[in-house]
């Protein structure tokens, strides 16, 4: 499975300045252990110690937030686009 | 006048040689991993995602000589400017200079509720667009002016809009906000009364906020300063102006029990940060204060998560008609729940016909009319105190965050004549309001 990842400016270090990638795999943390081998160090940045996606990183799958889905064990279908955010909020 | 930083989205252009003026302000510090950025218009920590927040080299000396300098400042937030990261001579600059709002004594609630210690409301419905959001905004604006940005942008649930079109058109910068498309309609006009382009995102406040986070790593948004998220640092300090208030409103004495709305958060982090600071400061006594975050039921993710004893909040899809409350997602929900156990507080949820009623009895009381964010304190405040949580004996401050003119659906179907007569005596007395 072929995703596109949505890249946030304080990821592009490990992309080469890209802000969109592409990525494979069946679910959410298969995509994330792909952007690691291509991009060293990424996974460090969205997981924390436990394997956990940090506290303070939202990760859309299309238009969904993952936490309202499986969370890391969320579907990436084929063409899925998976952006990764920053948590920000204030009304 | 201060050197200026190139405007942009890229971190690794920030400038590093402080020639930032933004007053007291050092550098940006991680409230996760504590890890230091230099002053930049950056909101995330690169190492771990966290929020990053303003670190001072506060004023140091004779606390008396600082509080007679501020109780000599102008009737607005800049009095505490040498508190806040913005140049000392803020004040000289165009501004909607918000701040130094009404602390009403309330007593005729406080008889309703049976408080006795002291019962006051914090009325921010007084600021230039009606909403606390002047405060945050004016903070965001003088960073906007040091990193050289010229268009003004935010995601917004209402108040925060109009509070960013105000601005910028006093302050002479471009603005394009963005809102849920199904705001109440107080909110639209207010937010599209100043000129700015206002655009309604068809989704929730959550899905304006994850559009407007996409927009700003977008070339799209190059240069656009989003005063609730690349500003955001600097934006959030205006709600220590709050606690600055409160306390030199009481004459410089914190108050026992603080009851605060939760959104993101944010306003209730900064209050404590600000209260912390007062007494590092020697600005005000160190004793012990209790804060109490209120949530409406329909969007209540931190409410939930502190009565399950979690130190993570799940979020929720809101529904609920406090709008400005109606964060399902709220980023700094961790930090309340740390700080309403650390200070013996709670947080607290009420449905929206507890929001109407407080909002009614605020104003048959006070003569008060708050929007549905002021019913969700009154009523939190009111449920409190009836399951003896919050303790009526002690000094209580509510807050009131916004004016009701902007929530009117919220009442209206419910509010009204008390009679439609004929205009001559007799019908006034067969309607029996002699």
């Amino acid at each position: 499975m072929s995703v596109n990842v949505r890249i946030p400016t304080i990821l592009r270090t490990y992309t080469g300045g890209q802000a969109e990638v592409t990525a494979e795999g069946a679910t959410l943390a298969e995509v994330i252990e792909s952007l690691e081998k291509n991009h060293p160090g990424i996974a460090a940045r969205v997981l924390d110690d436990q394997g956990k996606l940090r506290r303070f990183v939202n990760v859309y799958v299309n238009d969904d937030d993952v936490r309202f889905e499986d969370g890391l064990g969320t579907a990436t279908p084929d063409g899925a686009g998976v952006s990764i955010i920053p948590a920000v909020a204030g009304g | 006048m201060a050197a200026q930083t190139v405007a942009t989205n890229d971190t690794t252009a920030v400038d590093n040689d402080n020639a930032v003026d933004l007053g007291p302000a050092s550098a940006l510090s991680c409230r996760e991993c504590g890890e230091r950025f230099p002053l930049g218009p950056i909101f995330a920590c690169e190492i771990c995602f966290g929020p990053l927040e303003v670190a001072y080299d506060l004023p140091t000396g004779d606390p008396e000589a600082l509080r007679k300098q501020i109780e000599a400042g102008p009737d607005n937030l800049w009095r505490y400017a040498p508190l806040l990261p913005v140049p000392a001579d803020v004040a000289t600059k165009p501004n909607l200079n918000p701040g130094w709002t009404k602390l009403v004594k309330a007593d005729n609630l406080a008889r309703e509720l049976g408080v006795t210690g002291g019962l006051f409301i914090k009325d921010d419905s007084g600021n230039p667009t009606h909403s606390f959001k002047d405060r945050v905004v004016a903070q965001a604006i003088e960073a906007a002016r040091a990193f050289g940005f010229t268009t003004l942008s935010c995601s917004s649930t209402g108040n925060l809009a109009g509070a960013v079109g105000a601005a910028a058109a006093r302050a002479g910068f471009r603005s394009c906000v963005f809102i849920p498309h199904d705001l109440e309609q107080g909110k639209v006009v207010m937010a599209a009364v100043y000129g700015g382009e206002l655009v309604g995102i068809e989704g929730t406040y959550d899905d304006v906020n994850r559009f407007c986070s996409e927009l700003i790593g977008d070339p799209l948004g190059e240069g656009w300063g989003f005063v609730n998220v690349n500003l955001r640092p600097y934006y959030g300090e205006g709600s220590k102006t709050l606690a600055y208030e409160i306390c030199e409103q009481l004459g410089w004495q914190i108050p026992d029990q603080l009851v605060i709305p939760i959104a993101s958060g944010s306003q209730l982090t900064k209050i404590d940060k600000g209260l912390q600071e007062l007494i590092k400061l020697g600005l005000v006594e160190d004793k012990p204060y209790k804060i109490f975050g209120a949530q409406a039921e329909g969007c209540s993710p931190v409410s939930a998560a502190f009565k399950a004893g979690h130190d993570v909040v799940k979020p929720q899809k809101p529904d609920t008609i406090a709008k400005s409350l109606a964060i399902g997602n709220p980023a700094d929900g961790p930090y309340v729940l740390d700080i309403a156990r650390r200070t013996g507080g709670a947080v607290e949820d009420v449905n929206d016909e507890q929001i109407v009623d407080a909002i009614k009895l605020l104003a048959r009381t006070e003569g008060i009319f708050a929007e549905t964010a002021g019913g969700v304190t009154v009523g939190v405040t009111r449920k409190l105190i009836e399951n003896g949580v919050l303790d009526p004996s002690l000094t209580t401050v509510v807050l009131n965050t916004g004016d009701g003119l902007k929530t009117l659906d919220a009442v209206a179907p419910t509010t009204g004549p008390t009679a439609t007569i004929r205009p001559n005596l007799d019908a006034f007395r067969e309607a029996g309001l002699a």
